[in-house]
């Protein structure tokens, strides 16, 4: 039986944590991803998880203990932002590349200078090539479902790579939402307990991390590619499960109006509610617009999302994070680059926006969507890429 | 003390590895697999003994070992440590594991100190091994903050001006000690039985432990290979090397040494020294001199000897 708790962005990630019979979170604080670990310590320190808590002094080592929990056959869980995310990069690639399944809650803040603890993804955009499978949320009660979910993907057999959670500072991180949580029990059910493939034993002793030179890395990363081509087919089945246990269907992209749109918006995370809100409303004048929300960016849906825009004549992408210096900004790239190599035709333009936590207001996303649907009926792109809420 | 017919005749690390003839590196990591008591996994800083040991596919290591990253050996053991326990909470493991963690000078006193410290002051369970041959030998012999004074590297190199390092070593085994652990000791391969014991001591201590042990390296210090134990006993005895251990924050001299040899005796058998032979440096030796003198006294008085 499923309940209704009243919980922060953050408090949800944690409550699914303290759910998942974690082994071993080490984590360090750093706003606004710091409620996911105080409230965590508390779970801790009233003896309701059997959790090592390793309170690190730094992300960097954060991300180092997770991977030496990990390679142990432990569950293992960390969360951070931000500055602290851009620390553990250089980790992040061994986590996934020594195939250490970890589930990181990633309350996605901008990067310094100037320093701003506000929403965008250019943490997470910033380690976007990493090798982890990387999920976007739209609400508490998404990033609660997602984390349950996370554990299961990273850990399966077929898969064995680390997996974020990303969830939008302050918007979700620190904003209060009913979330419908299940019971331990049925948590405990379908996430069970990991069970290891290949495991720090000293009494099966193995070497993990050699030094691999020109004989053999680039075979290693051929298998790691794989290991991400492997994916889809374990992320469709547990959002199956997950389905069956909840009534809660998740899938690589969600849509909104699609059937019928002449003009969309892809965005991630919760700037997709907003522009849902808003383009229910436009349609309920007629106007015939969509939206189209990736939950899974790594591995990218590209199927999923050519089979969304089939009767599209114009999408509109907008990134939250700037690719300085490249024709796009990061999710476009992707998009267009998937549509060259399908052959479709498509008025495309890119908008960057809400960086330093600028708000993406409805009226914003109804000038988007005005502008794409302008471009669905001439097809003519007059700004392939441009800034929206910014003072010029 | 350790005798040597107590010690086990199974090698652990294995011949084959691709470390250098005379490197210290490889006789430390015998001589530590020689002091084990049980289940043991071995976790590797970047560095010397990790490139040399483990080439893919092959590996000289009979015991579970670990390499992450050059700076965070001590973090990757604290995780490693949480995660025996955790899973020994829920009943899915039972083996009572010690962990060891190497990295060299460059890997203890530059970049990895912090994930170091902070391992220290959160109690893990594991012992911690530097073995310092005073330079970043791996990368190619740049300086760190573990050269001595007046030593030429390729990035404090004997210049016409400046004799090599201007800068002193660091207290590392203070620094370790100022945390309250309950171990710390320093270490010669020379005197392997003080060594062994250390490290089974290290190993035995309930919480952290920080071992530091002066690691010959022929190619970097510039010494002739067949004489990496007599460098390596000549660090102790012209008292450059002091071998203490701080036991519950009460230090102790191991190997005293009432009768020091010139620190010249230490320096003129390597060549990253050479230089300082020559007459317009010779007051770097002085320098030298006097900073093993000093050091001894402040090591000697703390251990209550003086």
């Amino acid at each position: 039986m499923s309940k209704i708790l009243g919980l922060t962005g953050d408090g949800a990630v944690a409550y699914a944590v303290k759910q998942c019979n974690v082994d071993v979170v080490a984590a360090y604080p750093i706003t606004p991803q710091t409620l996911i670990v105080e409230e965590f310590s508390e779970y801790v320190h009233n003896g309701e998880v059997h959790t090592e808590f390793v309170c690190v002094e730094s992300e960097h080592s954060a991300m180092s203990a997770c991977v030496g929990a990990s390679l142990t056959g432990a569950r293992v869980f960390t969360a951070t932002a931000s500055q602290g995310l851009a620390l553990m990069h250089e980790i992040l690639y061994i986590a996934s590349s020594l195939r250490c399944p970890i589930v990181m809650g990633v309350v996605n803040r901008t990067l310094s200078a100037p320093i701003n603890i506000h929403c965008d993804h250019s943490d997470m955009m910033g380690s976007r090539d990493c090798g982890w499978i990387q999920i976007y949320v739209e609400n508490a009660q998404e990033a609660y479902d997602w984390v349950l979910q996370a554990f299961r993907i990273a850990e399966d057999p077929d898969v064995l790579l680390p997996v974020t959670v990303n969830l939008d500072a302050f918007i979700l991180s620190h904003s209060l939402e009913g979330v419908k949580v299940l019971d331990d029990a049925e948590v405990e059910k379908f996430v069970s307990t990991r069970k290891p493939v290949l495991r720090v034993d000293p009494d099966k002793p193995i070497t993990v991390g050699a030094l691999c030179l020109t004989d053999f890395f680039f075979e290693t990363k051929r298998q790691h590619v794989e290991a991400m081509n492997n994916s889809p087919k374990t992320i469709s089945r547990v959002n199956n499960e997950f389905a069956e246990l909840t009534g809660r269907r998740y899938d690589f992209i969600e849509t909104f109006g699609m059937d019928d749109a002449e003009a969309a918006i892809i965005c991630l995370g919760s700037t997709a509610g907003t522009a849902k809100a808003v383009a229910k409303s436009m349609r309920s004048k007629g106007k015939k617009v969509g939206v189209i929300k990736p939950w899974v960016y790594r591995p990218f849906p590209a199927e999923q999302i050519v089979e969304a825009i089939e009767n599209l004549k114009a999408l509109a992408v907008l990134d939250r994070a700037c690719s300085i210096g490249a024709p796009y900004g990061p999710l476009c790239s992707d998009i267009i680059a998937t549509l060259y190599r399908e052959g479709i035709k498509l008025g495309v333009f890119n908008v960057i926006y809400g960086l330093g936590g600028r708000d993406m207001t409805p009226f914003n996303i109804e000038t988007v969507f005005n502008e794409t649907l302008e471009v669905a009926k001439t097809g003519v792109v007059k700004e392939p890429l441009k800034f929206v809420g910014v003072r010029e | 003390m350790v005798r040597l017919k107590d010690l086990p005749t199974e090698e652990l690390f294995t011949s084959g590895h691709r470390l250098c003839a005379g490197c210290g590196a490889g006789i430390i990591a015998r001589m530590t697999m020689k002091a084990l008591r049980g289940p043991t996994v071995v976790v590797n800083a970047t560095g010397c003994m990790e490139v040399a040991s483990t080439i893919y596919p092959y590996t000289a290591w009979k015991v579970a070992w670990v390499h992450v990253a050059f700076e965070n050996a001590a973090a990757v053991a604290s995780g490693i440590e949480s995660a025996y326990k955790a899973m020994a909470k829920r009943g899915a493991w039972d083996k009572k594991v010690d962990i060891i963690a190497f990295g060299g000078d460059g890997g203890t006193f530059d970049i990895g100190i912090q994930a170091i410290s902070g391992a220290l002051e959160r109690g893990h369970d594991f012992l911690y091994i530097c073995y310092d041959n005073e330079a970043y030998m791996n990368t190619g012999i740049q300086r760190s903050g573990a050269t001595p004074h007046g030593a030429a590297t390729t990035t404090s190199p004997a210049g016409t001006k400046i004799p090599g390092k201007p800068e002193f070593k660091k207290d590392f085994i203070g620094i370790c000690a100022a945390h309250g652990i309950e171990y710390a000791a320093t270490a010669s391969p020379a005197y392997w039985n003080d060594y062994i014991t250390k490290v089974r001591k290290g190993l035995e201590v309930e919480g952290p432990a920080v071992i530091h042990v002066f690691s010959p390296c022929p190619l970097g210090m510039r010494h002739d290979s067949a004489k990496s134990i007599e460098l390596a006993r000549l660090a102790v005895q012209t008292r450059y090397w002091p071998v203490y251990e701080v036991e519950k924050g009460k230090y102790k001299l191991n190997i005293k040494v009432p009768k020091p040899k010139p620190i010249e005796e230490f320096l003129k058998i390597q060549g990253r020294f050479r230089h300082l032979f020559q007459p317009q440096f010779k007051h770097v030796i002085d320098e030298l001199q006097q900073y093993v003198d000093e050091n001894w006294k402040r090591i000697t008085e703390l251990c209550g000897e003086a």
